[in-house]
């Protein structure tokens, strides 16, 4: 019921003390687009770093089949692990929780030609269900292997977007031949660019992908190099790695317990230790922006004791009028809210148009875009209201506490 | 109003200490007074006779260290803050030497405060304002900041804050203190109106020619009464 009153005099003692008020509304704001941006960033950063990370692909664990390290049954250790295009179907069988699976061979001898241009890329040969394990997903206009291709031994080719720049340049694609050591292999599909952190064997956009069963014929390969296999999710992942395991040491008679006989690189292992690491990352750069924030804070609890020492006189008169406690308290506080709030409002604009302008410099792909999500907003909004009622209150309650006679006699 | 044979202001054995620390200064000693309904009494003295002292108490700007005081009727000495704002609101118009209009909101705003504190809806507030600017005759002087005014119309705008919740009792501290002859014997006049309307008014002076103009003159010296009578 006060409100109209407490903000006729706000605006009165704004106009008087312009100076004064916008430092105090400036601690505010630099406070609130400091945390804001820092939160954005690092929540930018963060979902970048899993775009960049997801490139090379989702709960997937990549194995080497090696040499085993235990004796077993009575043969000896140090004997090839060797596994074969067949021991996929045996592992999707024995192994529920293993959602996707690709047998992988690769090698970088062969020279490409398109037009006349020569290069001598990483060749991989793989099965369909590689495609989506590895986020090679194919541009418009393309796709990538299927039954027939696997099924005919095919001589098509997928290939990476910057080796499609490397050989055809501006030109399409799809369609166009490209000659592995003078064989020609129609090209199928483009690869959609991707960003990706990580790799065992190159960049996915530098290389050639052709059918397993066409490389395996070609090149005369008859084990893999090394396998891929997806969990449904990150919780499957332990059960998936122990079943692989279990079903190639049975049938290839080794230890399970044998750690290499099959190596293994369980790539969800990074994603806990990358979720965990920016959880701290962002309660670092939350708590460095809050203390920002606090600083402000504490300019406007200053300038508040200030005010109620010179409106002392002013809080006397109204208490001798019958003004109760609770008016004095509450015209304090709505001062100090209503600065922090416009603060608070201005600082959060501030940090909004830096967020929407940022995409234009060109390092999203470094640092990620600064995005201030609805959790980003709530935290900073409940940082801000804390600290502007913990500013706003001691001051008020010096003023409320204020005997009347020794107010009116400033 | 009041139970007790038309007396608002019953005072026994009031006295008033300030404790320094190091020293106790009594500044009102054994004080009984009495006042009733509708008289116009002046409290004079020398300063540091314990004029404001006692004005205080009486406002229930301050409370007394020993004594009894009931104003109206109601036993106001044992009170505490949000109990003597709601007398003060409800039973005292304040009328003070410097005025203490807030500079910084209007005349009207200035007026309006009491009612504003006293919960008075937004109609009643405008119509009862209006209605005290007329009766102090600045009606068009109600959309202006103190600071526009002379001291005289400050001093009426005061009034009329006063007048503001209807009190039992105005009290006022050297009210012509800060004013021109002219504009002193304006609010004396202003003063003798309000008493001759059945006003209770209780001013406190050190000029003799105020005090020659109320009905009663109480005198202190030293922090006791020495002196009570008609004028």
């Amino acid at each position: 019921m006060y409100l109209r009153n407490y903000l006729r005099q706000f605006l009165s003692d704004l106009l008087t003390q312009k100076l004064r008020t916008f430092l105090t509304v400036f601690g505010i704001i630099w406070g609130t687009a400091s945390v804001t941006l820092l939160l954005a960033f690092g929540e930018g950063f963060h979902r970048q770093v899993g775009i960049n990370f997801k490139g090379l692909g989702e709960n997937i664990v990549i194995c080497w089949p090696a040499r085993t390290s235990k004796d077993w049954q009575g043969l000896p250790h140090g004997r090839r692990v060797r596994v074969t295009d067949e021991d996929m179907k045996l592992i999707r069988s024995q192994v529920p929780q293993v959602a996707r699976i690709s047998g992988e061979l690769s090698d970088s001898g062969t020279r490409l030609r398109a037009g006349r241009t020569t290069v001598a890329p990483q060749i991989v040969g793989a099965n369909i269900e590689f495609s989506e394990m590895r986020n090679m997903i194919p541009d418009r206009g393309g796709r990538y292997l299927n039954p027939i291709d696997m099924g005919s031994k095919r001589r098509v080719v997928f290939i990476g977007d910057q080796l499609k720049k490397d050989l055809f340049g501006v030109d399409e694609a799809v369609g166009q031949h490209i000659y592995f050591d003078g064989v020609p292999f129609l090209v199928i599909g483009v690869m959609q660019r991707k960003t990706q952190d990580s790799n065992y064997s190159g960049r996915d956009e530098d290389k050639a992908t052709i059918p397993l069963s066409t490389y395996q014929a070609i090149y005369g390969e008859e084990y893999l190099d090394n396998f891929v296999f997806q969990v449904a999710g990150i919780d499957d992942v332990e059960i998936a790695k122990d079943g692989v395991i279990a079903t190639l040491a049975r049938k290839y008679r080794f230890d399970p317990e044998d750690k290499e006989a099959v190596l293994m690189w369980d790539t969800t292992e990074m994603l806990v230790f990358m979720d965990a690491f920016f959880l701290g990352f962002r309660l670092f750069l939350g708590i460095v922006g809050a203390l920002t924030l606090v600083v402000g804070g504490i300019g406007v609890s200053n300038i508040m004791n200030v005010v109620v020492e010179e409106r002392t006189k002013e809080i006397g008169i109204k208490m001798a009028l019958g003004a109760k406690k609770r008016y004095v308290l509450g015209q304090f506080m709505f001062e100090t809210l209503l600065i922090t709030a416009i603060g608070g409002a201005i600082g959060l604009g501030i940090a909004w148009t830096i967020c929407a302008v940022f995409p234009q410099f060109g390092l999203t792909d470094y640092v990620g875009d600064p995005t201030i999500s609805p959790q980003v907003a709530l935290i900073t909004t409940g940082i801000l209201g804390s600290i502007g009622f913990l500013a706003g209150f001691f001051p008020a309650r010096t003023a409320a506490n204020l005997k009347p006679v020794e107010a009116l006699r400033m | 109003m009041s139970e007790s044979n038309g007396a608002l202001i019953e005072m026994k054995g009031i006295s008033k200490v300030y404790d320094t620390g190091k020293l106790q200064v009594e500044a009102l000693t054994g004080i009984d007074l009495t006042v009733r309904e509708r008289e116009f009494v002046s409290i004079v003295g020398p300063s540091g006779s314990g004029k404001s002292t006692l004005l205080n108490i009486i406002g229930c700007l301050d409370t007394p260290t020993d004594g009894s005081y009931r104003l109206g009727g109601e036993e106001v000495a044992g009170f505490g803050g949000d109990r003597l704002a709601d007398v003060r609101n409800r039973k005292i118009g304040f009328i003070f030497q410097s005025f203490n209009l807030l500079p910084q909101i209007t005349a009207y705003d200035n007026v309006e405060l009491p009612l504003l504190f006293k919960g008075t809806s937004a109609r009643e507030r405008k119509r009862r304002v209006e209605d005290l600017f007329e009766r102090v005759g600045l009606a068009d002087r109600m959309a202006h900041k103190p600071t526009e005014l002379s001291g005289g119309q400050m001093q009426r705008v005061a009034i009329a804050r006063a007048l503001a919740c209807d009190p039992d009792l105005i009290l006022a501290d050297e009210p012509t203190g800060n004013l021109d002859s002219n504009s002193g014997a304006d609010i004396l006049h202003v003063f003798q109106d309000l008493a001759e309307a059945g006003n209770t008014l209780l001013v406190i002076t050190h000029d003799n020619a105020i005090a020659q103009r109320t009905e009663r003159m109480v005198t202190l010296q030293d922090g006791r009464i020495t002196g009570d009578g008609p004028v």
